[in-house]
């Protein structure tokens, strides 16, 4: 008897929280949408703010910690860039637009890291 | 016979070709882009905190390699140059030390002061200001410094001025205590031969032009430049930091390009380098953002 109940309640749990899954992904990506156009009229700090909101909602979503990581370049903070490249491509390992935008990140963090030599 | 054939064959064709270009598009169009570029600019922040200093003084290099130019007064005079636009230090004009002869006349010293087993007297050092033969310097140890510097081991035993704090100190209290930027510079003649690839225009009978990657043996001779810079505090005479680069440049053997204008351009590609060690700098560039 009580098998079936939990079953239930299970599956009752499992097809509530599909949708608020799938709301998040949703809100996770209009956050980052909202905040490449932002970006694109200069406003950085805004977008930043989106794009961190994003990857909260969504911690797998790789695209958010690619832009976020491109804001914190942008921003001059190459630690938290660093860390948020590592971040997408821990999540997206195949993704060639994240890895460019690593490669380049890295030739600017190689050579102000040179300078600590 | 075969013509309202291939009229009623095509038309459902069409159809569904048109049907499916429609669908794409409308596809196309519900999706959107996936990806923007969008140009950035990456502050660097400088390496050394030079907000102490008010004034920056390029005192000399000890230079060598090619004759043809004289790479002490040109990386002086460009350096000066390029602070007095792009950082917000005052540059002190004065005049430029041979820093080979200081490098000799110190290591002279030594000698004398090992065989005499104490000071000689005032006239035996550079008559630079603040030379070493002033006393309580750590002077170069007796070691021969070559006259004519041709490669980087001939410029080795030169690197120990740098470590003369009393030097530079007595230095930076002449100017009252700027920051001094000094170091060595090699610009070397460089002449390689062997296959290049290049990319080669062509025209087919149609006159459509093409490019083709052409692997030719050439020869080709250009410059090495290598410098390095040494930022000394000229309150202790200390150095702050160091930087080496190594930039080279070729050309067709035929070409005759003046060693001095290769020079300016090797020192273009260094000179924001250079900078970013005193002053913040914008590194422009483009990244893709993701959807």
């Amino acid at each position: 008897m009580k098998a079936p109940v939990l079953a239930i309640v299970a599956s009752a749990v499992v097809l509530a929280a599909a949708p608020s899954f799938a709301d998040a992904k949703k809100e996770a990506k209009s956050q980052v949408e909202f905040g490449i156009s932002v970006a694109q009229r200069g406003l950085w700090h805004e977008a930043i703010y989106r794009w961190e909101k994003a990857t909260q909602i969504d911690p797998t979503y790789a695209a958010a910690y690619n832009d976020l990581a491109i804001g914190y370049e942008h921003e001059g903070q190459l630690d938290k860039a660093r860390k948020a490249y590592e971040k997408a491509l821990e999540l997206d390992p195949n993704n060639s637009q994240v890895r460019q935008n690593y490669e380049l990140f890295k030739e600017i963090n190689d050579r102000t890291a040179q300078k600590d030599k | 016979m075969i013509g309202p054939h291939r009229k009623t064959s095509s038309t459902p064709r069409r159809l569904v070709l048109a049907c499916v270009t429609a669908m794409l598009a409308a596809f196309v169009a519900a999706c959107g882009t996936d990806y923007f570029e969008i140009p950035i600019e990456t502050p660097i922040q400088p390496k050394l905190d030079v907000s102490p200093f008010q004034r920056v003084l390029v005192i000399g290099f000890v230079a060598g390699g090619t004759d043809d130019v004289d790479a002490n007064q040109e990386t002086v005079r460009l350096l000066r140059s390029q602070l007095r636009t792009k950082s917000s230090l005052k540059v002190i004009d004065a005049d430029i030390l041979p820093l080979m002869d200081v490098a000799r006349d110190q290591s002279q010293q030594v000698g004398t002061i090992d065989e005499s087993n104490g000071p000689r007297g005032e006239g035996g050092a550079a008559p630079r200001p603040a030379s070493a033969n002033s006393s309580g310097g750590e002077r170069i140890q007796g070691v021969s410094l070559p006259s004519n510097i041709k490669d980087e081991k001939d410029l080795e035993p030169y690197e120990r001025l740098f470590a003369n704090t009393a030097y530079w100190k007595r230095i930076g209290e002449e100017f009252q205590n700027p920051l001094i930027v000094t170091g060595t510079v090699l610009f070397t003649n460089r002449s390689t031969s062997g296959f290049v690839q290049r990319d080669q225009e062509t025209f087919d009978s149609l006159g459509r032009r093409r490019v083709m990657p052409m692997r030719t043996y050439m020869e080709r001779k250009g410059f090495i430049l290598r410098p390095k810079f040494v930022f000394i505090d000229g309150r202790t005479g200390a150095t702050m930091y160091s930087e080496s680069y190594r930039e080279e440049i070729l050309y067709n053997a035929q070409q005759n390009t003046p060693a001095l204008s290769s020079y300016f351009e090797l020192m273009d590609r260094l000179v924001p380098n250079f900078l970013s060690a005193l002053s913040s700098q914008k590194i422009r560039g483009t990244r893709v953002l993701l959807k």
